[in-house]
């Protein structure tokens, strides 16, 4: 492997195909920003709705997220691309990327969502109905904008881990970049080491920038205000 | 459904998968033990060398946190120096969970007052009996439910390892169903499907259901505890 990195005839042949890498890292990057979307989406339904009054929504979110967050992604993603065309809801490997990473995340940001919304005093919530909010008004204005500042670094944390699982496209054969990289290793002249590197750079140069960014966003957040120190403290507890 | 089960779970059909299970557990033991000890070596570097051994062990962390495991199993199954399949995946899964488990030991590291290392300097612990006796127990008792949450993730990623031919859980539910027209005589339909992916989705579901109820006991009783030593003081 470490050869073939030195060897500039590998280089060349590898370099003569970069747009089928091109190609799957827009694929990479387009399946990551819609599933972090529909994840983020579903984060905020089913958080909020596992902090509701109401028994039902709040069962029904517990249930989601110990559902999903119990059984491997791969699973879920055989259950869309094997499964799901025997009664008729045909998918290409891309929606059911988009879908399957989605909802995995989804149950994840779900629970820091709620962690979050439980972090914000009681009081708040009476104070916003007091001056006749209502429930939903109170959520979208009083409680989910306090919860944003802490509950930042594990959402950063998810982010990155989402964009890392979007690889489970390749286990059912589509075109995104992990998939392309191996395909095209094993396929023909079994070159590994350039399209292996170039594959792992790209991930990383995804990856690396968000991850530092929410790490120091966490510290800075630390030293200027020790009470959301208390309240992050109190999260992460909560979330591991 | 009922016929379909007694059907389609055969005796062999049920032995093949419980041996996908248990090869699952198998590797997750050694995935997990194997990465705790090199985590714990890469947490105490990046924490007290400030030199180049720590700035390498930063650099490794930075490198696996930020690139996909899957990458790292196509690579290591075809060039890590092992002998068979199950011990070259199980390397690819130490490297990069060994840097997920060197954060979290370096959280739990922090997460220890500095003065505790100027006490036990003070009564005459060197250095190794100080992170022996009195930092490193204190830090895996604060840690062992963020481990335990690993573990979990640690199970749940196995199956990534159905796209190389290791025949664990989810490789062996996908080749059931091709199997299932042989040995049962039945056509794969949604039923079969389902009860098959049912099957595989329930012994995953009990195992980390298990692990994350004794995680949830663990944070309680530890609240409990804090809110006890509040009260008292």
């Amino acid at each position: 492997m470490i050869e073939q990195i030195l060897s500039p005839e590998c280089w060349l042949v590898f370099l003569a195909d970069w747009t089928l890498f091109l190609q799957a890292f827009g694929v990479t990057v387009m399946v990551s920003i819609a599933a972090l979307a529909l994840a983020l989406a579903l984060g905020v339904v089913f958080g909020v709705m596992s902090t509701s009054h109401y028994r039902l929504p709040r069962s029904v979110a517990r249930a989601y997220v110990e559902a999903i967050q119990n059984t491997p992604l791969v699973l879920q993603a055989y259950v869309f691309y094997l499964a799901l065309p025997y009664v008729g809801v045909m998918m290409g490997q891309v929606s059911v990327g988009i879908f399957a990473v989605g909802i995995y995340h989804g149950a994840y940001i779900a629970e820091v969502v709620r962690a979050g919304i439980q972090s914000i005093p009681r009081g708040q919530a009476e104070a916003a109905a007091s001056q006749g909010f209502t429930y939903v008004q109170t959520m979208r204005w009083v409680i989910l904008p306090q919860t944003v500042k802490i509950i930042l670094p594990p959402l950063v944390n998810q982010m990155v881990n989402l964009i890392k699982n979007t690889s489970v496209i390749a286990l059912i054969g589509g075109t995104d970049l992990m998939n392309r990289t191996n395909d095209w290793a094993t396929s023909g002249a079994s070159i590994y080491g350039p399209p292996f590197l170039v594959c792992g750079v790209l991930y990383f140069l995804l990856c690396f920038p968000l991850s530092t960014w929410g790490r120091r966003y966490e510290e800075r957040l630390k030293k200027k205000d020790h009470h959301a120190e208390q309240e992050l403290k109190k999260l992460e507890e909560e979330l591991s | 459904m009922i016929e379909v089960i007694t059907r389609t779970f055969t005796p062999e059909i049920l032995t093949y998968l419980l041996g996908g299970a248990l090869l699952v557990i198998e590797l997750s033991v050694v995935i997990v033990a194997c990465s705790i000890i090199f985590g714990l070596i890469l947490a105490l570097l990046r924490s007290y060398d400030r030199f180049i051994l720590g700035r390498l062990a930063g650099a490794y962390i930075e490198v696996f946190r930020n690139t996909p495991n899957l990458m790292w199993v196509l690579i290591c199954y075809v060039y890590a120096p092992l002998p068979t399949a199950f011990l070259r995946c199980s390397f690819a899964f130490v490297l990069f969970t060994s840097a997920t488990i060197a954060e979290i030991i370096r959280g739990g590291l922090n997460s220890i007052p500095r003065g505790q290392f100027e006490a036990a300097s003070s009564q005459g612990f060197n250095f190794v009996q100080t992170l022996l006796y009195i930092i490193l127990p204190q830090c895996f008792q604060n840690i062992v439910p963020t481990l335990l949450s690993q573990v979990i993730t640690v199970v749940k990623d196995t199956s990534f390892l159905s796209m190389v031919a290791v025949a664990e859980l989810m490789f062996r539910s996908r080749n059931a169903l091709a199997l299932l027209p042989r040995y049962t005589g039945q056509t794969v339909g949604i039923q079969q499907v389902a009860a098959i992916f049912g099957f595989a989705a329930l012994i995953y579901f009990i195992i980390n259901f298990t692990l994350s109820c004794v995680v949830r006991h663990m944070h309680k009783r530890r609240r409990t505890a804090s809110r006890k030593t509040e009260q008292a003081a």
